[in-house]
C-alpha cells in the first residue's frame, strides 16, 4: 500500500529538499566553492611545475596542459563534495521531529531518502556545470564533441547517484551531525590517490597498485578520455560497474538503516 | 473480541528495553468518538504506549488493534487512519507554515486541485495567516504547536494521538489548543491524549487511565476516579479573623488558613454531612462557601501512594 505512491511521495520529498537548498544556499555554495578552490590552487600554484612533469609532452607540458590533465579529477571532487554535503543534510534531517511524523504516515518511507538523493543529483549537475565553466574560463580547451560531453556528464551523474546513496547511509548511521561531516571525508582524499592529479606510474609500489585499482581511477580515466575527445577503453565498463555496485550497496544499506524500527 | 465501536483495543501490552520493563501488561479500549487521557508522571510509559499505537515502536507482547487494524500486520492501514502530534514539534522549521501544510497535504495524497484551499482554511482556523509565509523557525512555542496540530489534521484522520500536547505552552496557548481538541471531538474524531496535567485530563477526557510505572493503576471517568478517593472538603471564607477563630473552635477536624481567612472542613459529599457543616456556621461572619470534591492530584496520591512528579502546572480556569 505504501509503495503505491513511491513516485508521488519522492517528488514531494524532492520539492521539500529543493526548498531547503533555496532557503539555505550557503552550504551548497561552500560545497561547489571547494573544488573550484582546488582547481585554482593546482593550476596556478602547482600548475607550471606539475605540467612540466607530465609524460607524453615534448619537452614537458606547461600550466595549461596540467589544467587539462586535472579537470577530470576536479569534476570527480565536485561530485564527492556535494555527496559530503548530503551526509550532513541527511544527518541534520534525522535530528528533526518531522522524520518521526513521516514514519507515522502512510507514505512510501524510502521517499524521504529518495528526496535527498534526487536533490543531491540536481545539485551535482549544477555544480558540475559551474566547475566546468570555470575550467573553460581558465583556458581548458579540447576536441571533444557534444556527445562526448554528454557521455562524461552521464557517467558523472551516475557517480553522483552512487556516492549519494553511500553518503545518505553515512548520514543515517552517524550518531551526530559532526560524525556525518567527518565520515565521508575519505571521498575527498581518494581522488588524490588516483590518476586524477599525477600519472599513477610515478607512485611508489603499493600506493600505485591501490591508485590503479580504486574505483575513482577508471572513472577519472574515462571522463578524461571523453572530455578530451579520445576513444574510451575498457575503463568505461569498469567505471559503470563500480558506480552501479556502489549505488546498489549504498541504497540497500541506507534503506535498511532507515526502515529499521528504532530501538527506543 | 474485536468490537466495532472501539477505535483502540489493547490487550496484554508489554514492552521492555534491555531488561527494564517499561510497559507491564496494559489493557485499554477507547470507544470511537471519545477522548481518552493517559495520565501519569514522566517515565510512566505514556509516550511508549502512544509510539506503539502509532506504529513507531513494536510491542514485545500484546494484541493491539488501532482503527480496526492490527498494528503489527497492517501498519500501513493504521498509518492511513491516524494523526500524531508528539511532544516534540514535528514540523519542518526550515519551511514556512504554508509550505509545511502543503507538504502534509501532498503526502496525504489529497487532490491537488483542493490543496491550496484546504491549506488556506487551516491557516485561518489556526490563526496562522499572518505568519504563513515566514519560516517556522521564527514561530513562538504556541504557534509551532498549532502548526503541528494543523499538519496532523490536514488529512482529516478519524483518530488522533496527542502526546503531551500542551507541555511547555503558556496558559493562553493551552486553552486555544483545548478548544481545537474539543472541535475535533465535536466532529466525531477519537482522541487519545497523554498528559501529566491533571486538570487537562479532567477538562478534555471522557475516560482517564492513570498510568504508573508501566501499569494502568486505575481507569474511569474523572468523576468515577474522584469518587474512589474518600471525601472532598467544604471551604468557608470568613470576613475577619475573629469570626474565623470562633468557628474554628467549634469544629474539631477543621484546618484553618488564617491568612486567607478560610476554614476547610472535611466532607464526604453527602447532603447530611453538608448540612451538619452549615448548621454550625453563623451567617453574619461568612463571606462564601465552596464545596469541593477531591481533585485528580488527590486521586493520584491515593491510587499510587505517591504524588505526581509533574512540574508545577500553571493554574488554569476554563
Amino acid at each position: 500500500m505504501s509503495t503505491a505512491y513511491t513516485v508521488r511521495d519522492s517528488a514531494t520529498m524532492l520539492r521539500r529538499n529543493l526548498l531547503h537548498i533555496r532557503r539555505y544556499p550557503s552550504l551548497s555554495i561552500m560545497l561547489v566553492a571547494q573544488p573550484i578552490l582546488f582547481l585554482l590552487l593546482f593550476v596556478y600554484v602547482f600548475g607550471a611545475t606539475m605540467g612540466a612533469g607530465l609524460p607524453g609532452q615534448a619537452g614537458g607540458g606547461d600550466r595549461s596542459d596540467y589544467l587539462v590533465f586535472i579537470t577530470p579529477g576536479i569534476l570527480i571532487m565536485t561530485v564527492a563534495s556535494v555527496a559530503l554535503g548530503t551526509a550532513i543534510a541527511t544527518a541534520t534531517d534525522m535530528t528533526t521531529g518531522i522524520i518521526a511524523r513521516f514514519r507515522t504516515m502512510n507514505i512510501a518511507r524510502v521517499s524521504v531518502l529518495t528526496g535527498h538523493v534526487l536533490g543531491a543529483v540536481i545539485k551535482t549537475v549544477v555544480s558540475l556545470v559551474v566547475v566546468t565553466a570555470v575550467a573553460f574560463l581558465l583556458g581548458f580547451r579540447s576536441d571533444a564533441g557534444l556527445l562526448d560531453w554528454l557521455g562524461a556528464g552521464a557517467l558523472l551523474v551516475l557517480l553522483a547517484f552512487a556516492l549519494t546513496w553511500l553518503t545518505v547511509g553515512m548520514g543515517l548511521a552517524a550518531d551526530s551531525v559532526e560524525t556525518a561531516s567527518n565520515t565521508p571525508m575519505f571521498l575527498m582524499i581518494l581522488p588524490f590517490i588516483s590518476s586524477g592529479f599525477v600519472p599513477t606510474d610515478e607512485m611508489p609500489w603499493g600506493l600505485r597498485q591501490f591508485a590503479e585499482y580504486q574505483p575513482f581511477t577508471p572513472i577519472i580515466n574515462t571522463v578524461r578520455d571523453l572530455i578530451s575527445g579520445a576513444p574510451t577503453d575498457s575503463d568505461l565498463w569498469l567505471a559503470i560497474g563500480w558506480c552501479v555496485l556502489i549505488s546498489l550497496l549504498g541504497h540497500l544499506w541506507s534503506r535498511r538503516l532507515f526502515l529499521r524500527v528504532p530501538a527506543q | 473480541m474485536r468490537s466495532r465501536n472501539n477505535a483502540i483495543e489493547v490487550a496484554g501490552l508489554r514492552k521492555s528495553y534491555d531488561d527494564r520493563e517499561v510497559i507491564s501488561g496494559v489493557d485499554l479500549s477507547v470507544g470511537e468518538g471519545s477522548v481518552y487521557a493517559l495520565l501519569g508522571p514522566n517515565g510512566a510509559g505514556k509516550t511508549t504506549i502512544v509510539n506503539i499505537l502509532a506504529t513507531l515502536l513494536t510491542a514485545d507482547e500484546g494484541e493491539i488493534r488501532v482503527a480496526g487494524h492490527d498494528v503489527r500486520r497492517a501498519p500501513d492501514r493504521v498509518r492511513a487512519s491516524i494523526g500524531v502530534t508528539g511532544q516534540f514539534s514535528a514540523i519542518d522549521e526550515r519551511l514556512t507554515g504554508r509550505e509545511n501544510l502543503r507538504l502534509m497535504a501532498d503526502l496525504a495524497h489529497l487532490d491537488r486541485a483542493t490543496v491550496a484551499g484546504t491549506v488556506g482554511e487551516l491557516l485561518e482556523r489556526f490563526d496562522l495567516v499572518a505568519a504563513a509565509d515566514r519560516s517556522a523557525q521564527t514561530y513562538s512555542g504556541g504557534m509551532k504547536r498549532r502548526l503541528d496540530l494543523a499538519m496532523t489534521l490536514i488529512a482529516r484522520p478519524r483518530l488522533i494521538f496527542l502526546d503531551e500536547p500542551t507541555t511547555g505552552l503558556d496558559p493562553r496557548s493551552r486553552r486555544e489548543l483545548w478548544a481545537i481538541v474539543r472541535e475535533q471531538v465535536a466532529d466525531g474524531v477519537t482522541v487519545l491524549l497523554t498528559t501529566q496535567y491533571l486538570d487537562e485530563a479532567d477538562h478534555l477526557a471522557d475516560r482517564i487511565g492513570v498510568l504508573d510505572g508501566g501499569r494502568l493503576v486505575a481507569e474511569g471517568t474523572a468523576a468515577e476516579l474522584k469518587r474512589r478517593v474518600p471525601g472532598g472538603h467544604v471551604s468557608v471564607q470568613f470576613a475577619d479573623a475573629a469570626t474565623l477563630a470562633a468557628a474554628a473552635a467549634s469544629y474539631a477536624d477543621a484546618t484553618t488558613d488564617a491568612e486567607a481567612l478560610i476554614l476547610q472542613l472535611p466532607n464526604d459529599g453527602s447532603v447530611a454531612g453538608l448540612r451538619r457543616v452549615l448548621d454550625g456556621l453563623d451567617d453574619a461572619g461568612v463571606v462564601g462557601v465552596t464545596v469541593e470534591s477531591a481533585d485528580l492530584d488527590d486521586v493520584f496520591l491515593a491510587l499510587t501512594g505517591h504524588a505526581t512528579e509533574a512540574p508545577a502546572t500553571e493554574e488554569i480556569s476554563a
